[in-house]
């Protein structure tokens, strides 16, 4: 997914357009976003239901908007190597109940 | 003051006609003394996945402590974004059956294969078709009038040899040395899935090449049948039921999720609700 960034003079706030994406990852990265205290605001949307591209504005109280991002698609990865994790483990204990 | 780190938050509540509080409201600034941020520790210790019920074809398990947008995207993944083989191209010899070209294609396209797509690459638009990429299958078969069938019979498997054509009659032809690192060769999901019939005289010769693709570019390589996700229903009950109220409340439910314990009715597996709201 190509990324491309349209922010204004400071670093604060960005709308950020994700090719290829969908509200598969626009969802998540928006709830992220949004569970982070120093993000203002945070959203998405998709421009049009014919092109695959979604508009995600960041709007942060001081911190840069762009670490913020990273930080949201960091705090994603690990939520999903933990689910990862978990349904081995649940998987392990099922089959020892089956026993 | 911070009461306590996080909020309980509100919950979806199902009225006569409406539905209340679809928003997710446990977000940091919502409610003033808790903080709602992202927290990884107490997810992790939160979480827990619980397998209901486990088939050969199917599993349900419950997600405890997961936000709803990302259970939506591991469903989404799940049913657009992993990928499987299925058959892409065909290479028709003959067909002179009834059924036209493109719709038996169409139909072949669709047969879920068994093989672990995790061996293959993705094949792209320039690239050849060779074994790491590609899996081959033939199917030939010609119809014949069998001559030691009963005179009387107008059963279409005693008059004619070859008129049914099933998934066990496709042979994988291995390219290359798919023979060492695919053992035990490459199936269909189900043997009698039933691809085209044919009567005397009507043929069928063709070559199938299958390769690795997602459910986003054609709905043939999702992997699953399907792949849904619900909250657990909560059922509270406001006041005691007894008597004929408690079996009319237990009518107004799905079976098996109220019981009457000791003349009381008693709210046994929320699970088993449909989400029909009768009883209001």
């Amino acid at each position: 997914a190509v990324v491309s960034t349209q922010s204004t003079g400071d670093d604060t706030c960005t709308t950020l357009v994700l090719h290829k994406e969908d509200h598969t990852l626009g969802n998540v990265l928006r709830h992220m976003l949004v569970k982070n205290p120093e993000v203002e605001f945070a959203g998405y949307s998709i421009p049009h239901p014919s092109e695959e591209k979604i508009n995600l504005r960041i709007q942060t109280y001081e911190t840069p908007c762009l670490s913020v991002m990273y930080r949201a698609l960091d705090d994603t990865m690990e939520v999903c190597d933990h689910v990862l994790d978990e349904i081995d483990r649940a998987e392990e204990e099922w089959k020892r109940a089956q026993k | 003051a911070v009461v306590s780190t996080q909020s309980t938050g509100n919950k979806i509540h199902l009225d006569v006609h409406t539905v209340r509080n679809t928003e997710d409201t446990r977000y940091p600034g919502t409610y003033t003394g808790y903080d709602d941020s992202w927290d990884f520790a107490k997810f992790r210790n939160n979480f827990k996945i619980r397998i209901i019920r486990r088939e050969e074809r199917e599993i349900e398990f419950d997600m405890i402590g997961i936000d709803t947008p990302i259970a939506n995207a591991f469903r989404r993944i799940l049913l657009a974004e992993v990928p499987t083989m299925a058959i892409e191209e065909v290479f028709l010899q003959n067909n002179t059956s009834v059924i036209q070209d493109e719709v038996l294609c169409h139909r072949l396209g669709l047969l879920p294969i068994m093989v672990d797509p995790r061996l293959f690459d993705m094949k792209g638009k320039g690239d050849k078709a060779e074994e790491r990429n590609t899996l081959q299958f033939k199917l030939k078969m010609r119809c014949k009038r069998n001559k030691k069938a009963p005179t009387d019979t107008t059963n279409a498997d005693e008059l004619y040899c070859n008129s049914k054509l099933y998934t066990r009659n496709v042979e994988w032809e291995p390219l290359g040395s798919q023979k060492e690192w695919l053992k035990g060769g490459v199936k269909f999901s189900h043997d009698d899935i039933l691809i085209n019939v044919l009567r005397p005289g009507q043929e069928l010769d063709m070559t199938m090449h299958a390769v690795k693709g997602i459910g986003s570019d054609h709905a043939k390589f999702s992997p699953v049948a399907t792949a849904t996700y619900r909250l657990l229903p909560e059922i509270q009950l406001l006041r005691e039921f007894r008597g004929a109220a408690a079996e009319k409340l237990r009518s107004c439910f799905s079976p098996g999720v109220i019981e009457i314990e000791e003349g009381r009715a008693v709210v046994k597996d929320a699970r088993l609700d449909s989400g029909s709201r009768e009883v209001l």
